[in-house]
């Protein structure tokens, strides 16, 4: 499955099967990506934690980041969407630099994420989480001169969202109320409300049994289609079913970037999970 | 997917009817509580009705705690009594009934001069921030008295200007109803504001600060603008109570009187956007006749506050709308005799600490007239062990029976949220 | 401006931030482990104060000192058991208002018992007196004694936080209550101890705060808003800031009070008079003394613009 076979966007760019020592894919001269590492480093303190991150995410793809606990994907992701600030590298947005910028800022230049841990409105109805999501984007800033029942591109399209992450039956409870899987979709939801096109989900399918998973990969592969992805996944499977690319990250840097089967059969990315011993022995059976 | 669709739910019947009711209500209640106190009492609470809900924009639906709103308010006065004797001289004129707005401009100047450095921090260190700041303004005050008028404050005659109409707000009655006036527009107003983008913005960024900024909003922002907001109100209501009172001191600054609001407002409750209206009732019945019972009124203030915090953090109107809710489901009439128990308790508690605490205060204070004083009609001595004894029996008797009340109280209670809880699932299947 | 004003005001200065200092570093205390800022901490302050003053009469100053802070200990730690740990749960804000109405609680109890006007807490014999005499002013005891204690206090807490078993859990559970709690140790009962001892400090500090300067029921308030000024200042969560801020602003009002020059004395030095008519009278002609009360709110203000994380704030918000 390649990025070509899923609806047109900015323009394609093609990836060659990397042999497993290239560390970023090969593309075309002149292709923008939507999304750039370039030597992203951070530290807390004494210890550095990123050291060295460099990415480069084409538009459209759906790449999945793993690697072993502690290897920093969720600070990779902190980093990326404003919550800290690198110490120093460079993290580039449809090229332009976004590092040091704050959370709304970068927000507000087309990348949108989700929380691990679920980050919703509790006190707010579904609907209106929904709402809120989309205020911004559509232009009604602070306002507070026209009624929220007026505007009618809001509410359709909160309507809309509704739909797609299927809760429409859950119009006006409120978030807090609703089951664990609702609330994912819910965050879903919020973070695609306001049409970013660069989207980080961390963890999505976080405490969810096999039959939600698989459900809720579904409706993440609904929800963006046409937008470039990011998710941060410790579950192979929802990684294999979902993903073009693979980002492993070990100890903060990102040692391989390619198609999942090619990942899968770098050696280093097996040391890195398994040990080298188990990696030899991978590599002699492997067929 | 018209505009019917979402603003014209069931119950907007019912809306437009509280909304009539609460006009009306304004409208009327000095034809129906004709002495002069009730006037006095209802003029105050019409202004602390403005005040108290715009201190609710921060604290209910922006869960932004201040310690220092009465110093909106406060200017609102200084600026509305200094256009007031402009007025009166002839050197600026402007009608009386649009002096609130003056009030109401100040209000928003200082809130956005002085809300700009307040609103940079959030949580607790925003509530020491408008401590500090309160404390800064109200310090001020000593040092600038051709603004703040000194100790004596500054006095003004409400009655300039030609009468309009024969209106020329000296009688108490006509300004009630201009108090009336500004409050049902401000209270509308203010319901208005919480139906708009800002408005629902500002309850996201009370509920998750954080993930406001991945939205695209700038929560800082959010939180200065609100504030500005806020402090305009509070300073119509500012504005108001100098009318009202044709004296300000510089007290209505002072940190007491953010206090009271943040205890009052918090006691009407804070999460329903009715709260504060109660909130504003409650702080005028204290202020003017519960202090008249006893000295210790705020001691029991203080007391109410404290077990709401912990057992009713919604305040009075959380407690009504829970009751409203049981009752929709026609269960409230099982809990009458609960309640009952519980007030019956409860009062026989309060007399037997009440008791001991008028003696306490008799000792301190009376000692000139010997030892005995009335208390609901029976006659205590303060010296006398048995006086004591007596009403610490008292006490210690309400206290256990109040427990022992309060326990079945609430397994009933639970029976009966659970009774609801299935019925909702039951319609939900339906 | 000479050398006996500049040593005793200096002297001065710092037994009144030391003072400060007593009492924002229980609050800092009370924040770092708990994250519950203590709006009642001044009125523990102020109940130190007036019990010691009862119990002198009884015991003597000297037990007092021990009986006092001890007494506010139980206080503070029931006040945590029976009703801060309820609102726990709902958060920062209601922790915050728990705290707020116990000030008011403890304000009319304070007035209750021991009346409306201020009472004559006396120092005792040992520190009446002046300590040292410096160009003709008395440097009195009661002061030096302030320092003193509040200087043994600061080392007994960091010995305390740092060198014993029971501060390494305090530290530990600051950030990982449930970790610490996992290991076996009774978080609860660590949090119960910390807010009783952060109010047996400010007890304490009353009890020797309230004979040097006056004790009546406005103690509270009156220094109330100056240490939270000074926890904001120094850094929330920082007890260096805190320490460094108190001692600012202790020295500052100290000088401030006793300085009589305003900006027309400052004109004048350039030979420009200024009379009731010129532009801006009403400001000009403040002198440093009357403007003493809101430095430390003014300097806040300053803070907040130019280095809101505080003096040496390492935490945000």
């Amino acid at each position: 499955m390649t990025a070509n076979e899923r609806s047109a966007g900015p323009p394609q760019a093609s990836s060659a099967p990397s042999g497993g020592s290239a560390v970023h894919a090969v593309t075309s001269v002149g292709a923008t990506y939507s999304l750039e590492l370039k030597d992203l480093r951070k530290s807390f303190g004494k210890t550095e934690i990123i050291r060295g991150a460099n990415l480069k995410v084409a538009a459209g793809e759906r790449v999945a980041i793993i690697g072993p606990n502690g290897a920093g994907k969720s600070t990779l992701f902190n980093l990326i969407s404003g919550r800290f600030e690198p110490s120093s590298g460079q993290v580039l947005l449809h090229n332009q630099r976004i590092d040091g910028k704050k959370p709304f800022e970068i927000n507000r230049m087309g990348l949108s994420r989700s929380f691990q841990i679920t980050n919703i409105f509790p006190k707010l109805s579904v609907f209106e989480n929904l709402r809120c999501g989309v205020l911004w984007s559509l232009g009604y800033k602070y306002t507070f001169l026209r009624f929220l029942a007026d505007l009618d591109d809001a509410n359709e399209r909160a309507e809309e969202l509704m739909a797609m992450i299927k809760l429409e039956k859950k119009h006006d409870v409120l978030a807090t109320n609703l089951t664990y899987a609702e609330q994912r979709a819910l965050e879903i939801g919020i973070t695609i409300a306001g049409g970013a096109s660069v989207i980080l989900l961390d963890e999505p399918t976080a405490g969810m049994s096999r039959s939600e998973t698989s459900r809720f990969i579904n409706l993440i592969k609904e929800v963006t289609v046409g937008k470039t992805l990011l998710t941060v996944e410790h579950d192979m499977g929802v990684v294999f079913g979902l993903a073009d690319k693979i980002a492993v990250v070990v100890y903060g840097e990102i040692i391989a970037y390619d198609t999942p089967e090619a990942v899968r059969a770098d050696q280093r990315v097996q040391e890195a999970y398994l040990g080298s011993s188990v990696a030899d022995a991978q590599a002699g059976g492997k067929a | 997917m018209t505009k019917k669709f979402y603003e014209f739910k069931p119950y907007n019947v019912g809306r437009w009817l509280l909304w009539t009711l609460y006009a009306l209500l304004l409208v009327v209640a000095p034809l129906l509580f004709k002495s002069s106190l009730a006037l006095t009492m209802l003029s105050q609470a019409g202004y602390l009705v403005i005040i108290c809900l715009s201190y609710n924009i921060l604290l209910g639906q922006g869960g932004m705690l201040s310690f220092g709103h009465a110093v909106y308010a406060g200017l609102g006065s200084f600026l509305a009594v200094h256009a007031m004797n402009m007025a009166a001289k002839g050197s600026f004129y402007i009608p009386l009934s649009l002096i609130p707005l003056v009030g109401g401009l100040s209000g928003l100047f200082f809130a956005a001069l002085l809300g700009y450095v307040t609103t940079k921090k959030a949580g607790t260190t925003f509530a020491m921030i408008t401590l500090g700041v309160g404390e800064l303004v109200f310090a001020m005050s000593l040092m600038f008295p051709e603004f703040f008028g000194g100790e004596g404050g500054i006095t003004t005659n409400r009655a300039y200007g030609k009468p309009f109409l024969g209106i020329s707000f000296g009688p108490q009655i006509q300004v009630y109803y201009l108090i009336a006036f500004y409050c049902f527009v401000c209270t509308a107003a203010m319901f208005a504001f919480t139906r708009t983008p800002l408005g629902r913005i500002l309850n996201a960024v009370r509920d998750n600060p954080e993930r406001v900024e991945f939205i695209g909003y700038n929560t800082q922002r959010v939180r200065y603008y609100a504030f500005i907001i806020a402090g305009f109100f509070a300073g119509i209501g500012g504005g108001l109570a100098a009318i009202n009172s044709e004296i300000v001191t510089a007290e209505v600054v002072s940190g007491v009187r953010s206090g009271s609001l943040l205890l009052f407002t918090f006691l009407g409750g804070a999460t329903f956007f009715f709260g504060p209206i109660i909130g504003a009732g409650l702080l005028v019945l204290a202020l003017i006749l519960l202090s008249e019972l006893s000295m210790a009124w705020l001691l029991y203030v203080g007391l109410i506050f404290l077990f709401m915090v912990m057992y009713a953090p919604g305040g009075l109107a959380s407690l009504i709308m829970m009751n409203l809710r049981v009752a929709s489901f026609g269960k409230l009439r099982e809990l009458w005799v609960g309640y009952l128990a519980l007030a019956v308790t409860a009062l026989v508690t309060l007399a037997g600490a009440a008791a001991m605490v008028e003696m306490v205060y008799h000792l301190q204070l009376n000692t000139a007239l010997g030892a005995e004083l009335g208390f609901m009609g029976i006659r205590l001595n303060a010296l006398n062990i048995n006086s004591w004894l007596g009403a610490g029996f008292v006490l210690m008797t309400g206290l256990g029976l109040f427990e022992l009340t309060r326990r079945q109280f609430l397994r009933q209670w639970g029976d009966i949220q659970n009774e609801i809880e299935k019925e909702i699932r039951r319609r939900e299947l339906v | 401006m000479n050398l006996e004003f500049f040593t005793i005001s200096l002297l001065n200065g710092l037994s009144y931030g030391l003072l400060l200092f007593m009492l924002s570093s229980g609050l800092t205390l009370i924040f770092s482990m708990m994250g519950v800022l203590n709006f009642a901490h001044a009125s523990f302050y102020m109940v130190g104060a007036y019990i010691a003053y009862s119990t002198s009469q009884v015991i003597g100053f000297w037990w007092s000192l021990l009986v006092a802070p001890l007494l506010v200990f139980a206080m503070g730690a029931a006040f945590e058991r029976f009703c801060l740990r309820k609102v726990h749960k709902f958060g920062h804000v209601p922790e915050l208002l728990v705290t707020f109405g116990l000030s008011y609680l403890l304000l009319e109890l304070v007035q209750l018992v021991w009346g409306r006007s201020a009472v004559n807490y006396l120092l005792p014999e040992g520190l009446q007196g002046p300590l040292f005499t410096v160009f003709g002013t008395n440097f009195p005891k009661s002061r030096a004694f302030i320092m003193l204690i509040s200087m043994v206090m600061l080392a007994s807490i960091w010995l305390l936080l740092t060198r014993t078993r029971i501060g390494l859990v305090i530290q530990a559970a600051l950030t990982h209550p449930e970790t610490v709690e996992a290991l076996g140790h009774n978080v609860p009962r660590v949090f119960m101890l910390v807010f009783g001892g952060g109010a047996a400090l400010a007890g304490l500090a009353g009890v020797i705060g309230g004979n040097t300067f006056v004790t009546e029921p406005a103690m509270a308030g009156s220094v109330g808003a100056i240490i939270f000024v000074v926890v904001v200042v120094g850094g929330m969560g920082s007890l260096s800031g805190a320490f460094l801020a108190s001692l600012l602003i202790g020295l500052i009002q100290t000088f401030a009070v006793a300085m009589d020059q305003s900006l027309i004395t400052l004109l004048a030095r350039f030979s420009y008079a200024v009379t009731p008519e010129t532009f801006g009278y009403p400001l000009l002609k403040l002198t440093i003394s009357q403007v003493a009360p809101i430095l430390p709110f003014l300097f806040l203000v300053l803070i907040l613009i130019f280095r809101p994380k505080g003096l040496l704030g390492t935490r945000e918000g």
